[in-house]
């Protein structure tokens, strides 16, 4: 019963969180809960290839690219297309998903560092691609993007249109997030225990030993790849309906490497934590724009550059956190019992645990 | 000029300063296993040490060559403490952790470099001085300049003496044996802990020669241009092969070469669909 009671409380919390939020800090800040859900779906996504498998992917932010532009694409007036969002949206994250296999099928019989360079040249290519597939035919816009693409609607109700003219458009994007977000969460969940699921970490443990269990590496593999894509290009496709407009710029490498942070600090292949990280990750940068005014009214004079101070404040703080908790601020409680019955033998080189990195 | 002679040319001396970066990824790579994201950073701290020694130093009244050795010393000097803090805060406590943990906080390193950097330096491309005159050696219808050959023959030096350095010596032995691994190499007497701090420190030399190489090569000096350097320098190591001294130094000249083959003659091949932006 008390369990039926902490989830009701959750939901309720969860359900007038913009409003607080509003309250509190103002609709941008709803906005930047809006991201953050955004953020959670892209880092679980990157959970089932990292965190599962073991398969260290710096080029995740191509299957969002992939997605926001499947979707920016074919409902915007760029080619003249306007489909509906709730054939594009999963079409997005099947596309996604097949540029998942197109990586992962050249990539299979490479281990850790070789996966990484091959992963992260693979995001930099579609990068590029989208940055000159302007000539000779436009079709990706270039670096000036795709702008006015059609907001997500819900029959004849666009999502960007405020509701009844009181509650603003970031609260029904916020809970359309919400929702999908934890049914990112529910499907994550419901993989990690699957026979799948249990097969990708067989796999990350030990890929010879899995093989040998009757584990098809390689099926197994591919469909980590796809499956971790299809996340990332459902948020595409959502990010491309929530902004209106998609450009290159928004698919670097460091935000590949922000959604590999959000998973690693947050507690990799643990859902709860990958969420509370891609939260923390996507809040705390923001939160910390107010070092420029909150010197000012500290010391009358803003001192140091704010936006760098901000960004050496995020370094330091990813350092301190992995220093003071490396296994990730919440790991799987399973985790956290390997690590502490390993003890001194997790210092071993060859510790097969966390392949991932090697 | 003959243009494939010239994009050769380039493409070497670009080659030569990938492939003093790729070691600093490959030493540290083969000791310890890790992907040090900050090793581009450390090549920028470098530079920009470099700049503001030069700097202050123009208006003294010193031979110019005297001035640029002083800068480069100063750069390696402040490289190689610059390394050895961040091994021992970032990197040592993290030895048990799980193998994701380190790279994490070598990516807040590098965040943390850059924004110092350019809370110090200021945002705008700081415009190095020229080290040498600019002269050209006409070889064969292409031009070689004089910053290139010392480029090339510096790098060149420093290569062969890491060589000897790894190869020969009780130290490099003591790497090696590191390398291979820790536990064995501790239980022979080797001081496992000093000797990666000392690979970080020699690393981080490489990486500061390799700054004020490219700085004095393009004449500009930028908080992020590590980045991307060492982005190309790190996929120079794995191309050549990571942890392998001479497998990063032929990464690095490939990627050197096919660089500048690529932004000369991509355009020509492809008819011009695909230019040098690619």
């Amino acid at each position: 019963m008390t369990k039926v009671l902490k989830w009701a409380l959750l939901a309720s919390i969860l359900a007038i969180l913009p409003f607080l939020t509003d309250f509190a800090f103002g609709k941008t800040w709803v906005r930047i809960l809006d991201f953050a859900l955004l953020y959670a779906m892209l880092a679980l996504g990157l959970n089932i290839v990292v965190g599962f498998a073991g398969l260290l992917d710096l080029g995740y932010v191509a299957f969002f690219a992939v997605g926001a532009y499947f979707y920016a694409l074919l409902a915007s007036p760029h080619f003249g297309l306007h489909l509906p969002f709730w054939l594009l949206l999963p079409a997005g994250a099947f596309v996604a998903g097949l540029f998942g296999v197109l990586l992962g099928a050249p990539t299979l019989r490479l281990r850790g560092d070789y996966l990484a360079i091959v992963t992260l040249g693979f995001g930099e290519i579609i990068r590029i691609f989208l940055n000159n597939l302007n000539a000779p035919y436009n079709i990706t816009g270039g670096p000036q993007g795709i702008n006015l693409i059609d907001p997500i609607k819900l029959g004849s109700f666009a999502l960007n249109h405020p509701v009844g003219g009181s509650i603003p458009s970031v609260y029904n994007y916020y809970y359309l997030f919400l929702i999908l977000a934890l049914l990112a969460a529910f499907v994550s969940k419901r993989l990690q225990y699957s026979r799948i699921g249990r097969a990708w970490v067989a796999i990350r443990e030990d890929e010879i030993a899995a093989e040998a269990m009757g584990i098809n590496t390689r099926n197994t593999k591919l469909l980590a790849f796809a499956m971790g894509a299809s996340f990332g290009g459902l948020s595409g496709g959502l990010f491309a309906g929530f902004e209106g407009f998609v450009s290159p710029e928004s698919f670097t490498l460091m935000e590949s490497i922000m959604i590999l942070c959000m998973v690693v600090l947050g507690g990799m292949g643990h859902v709860r934590g990958v969420i509370l990280g891609a939260i923390l990750l996507s809040i705390v940068p923001e939160a910390l724009r107010y070092v420029g005014p909150l010197q000012e009214s500290l010391f009358g004079k803003v001192y140091a550059d704010p936006s760098s101070l901000r960004m050496l404040i995020f370094g330091l703080a990813l350092i301190l956190v992995m220093l003071l908790r490396p296994a990730g601020l919440w790991p799987s409680p399973t985790r956290k019992r390997e690590l502490s019955a390993q003890g001194e033998t997790a210092k071993h080189e060859n510790d097969g645990v966390y392949d991932a990195g090697r | 000029m003959d243009i494939f002679l010239q994009q050769l040319i380039n493409g070497i001396v670009l080659g030569s300063i990938y492939s003093l970066v790729a070691l600093g990824y490959t030493l540290v790579y083969g000791i310890m296993g890790l992907i040090n994201f900050a090793h581009g950073d450390i090549v920028m701290v470098g530079a920009m040490v470099a700049f503001t020694v030069i700097h202050l130093l123009s208006g003294s009244g010193l031979p110019m060559f005297l001035i640029a050795g002083i800068g480069i010393l100063a750069a390696i000097l402040v490289c190689m403490a610059v390394g050895y803090l961040i091994e021992k805060v970032a990197y040592r406590p993290l030895r048990g952790a799980p193998r994701l943990a380190p790279l994490i906080t070598a990516i807040g390193v590098s965040m943390l470099l850059q924004n110092l950097a350019m809370m110090i330096w200021g945002r705008g491309y700081l415009s190095f001085p020229a080290l040498l005159p600019a002269i050209s050696i006409p070889v064969a219808g292409a031009g070689i300049s004089a910053v290139q050959i010392l480029i090339v023959c510096a790098s060149a030096a420093m290569m062969s003496g890491l060589s000897f350095l790894v190869k020969k010596t009780k130290l490099g032995n003591a790497m090696r044996a590191t390398a291979q691994n820790r536990e064995v190499a501790t239980l022979m007497g080797v001081n496992a802990n000093a000797i990666i701090s000392i690979t970080f420190i020699i690393g981080s030399a490489l990486a500061a020669v390799a700054g004020v190489m490219v700085s004095a090569y393009y004449g500009v000096a930028h908080y992020d241009m590590g980045f991307i350097l060492g982005l190309k320098a790190f996929t120079a190591a794995v191309l050549g092969g990571i942890g392998n001294i001479e497998g990063a130094m032929l990464g690095g000249l490939l990627l050197g070469i096919i660089e500048s083959m690529g932004a000369g003659y991509l355009g020509a091949i492809t008819g011009g669909v695909m230019g040098s932006n690619y």
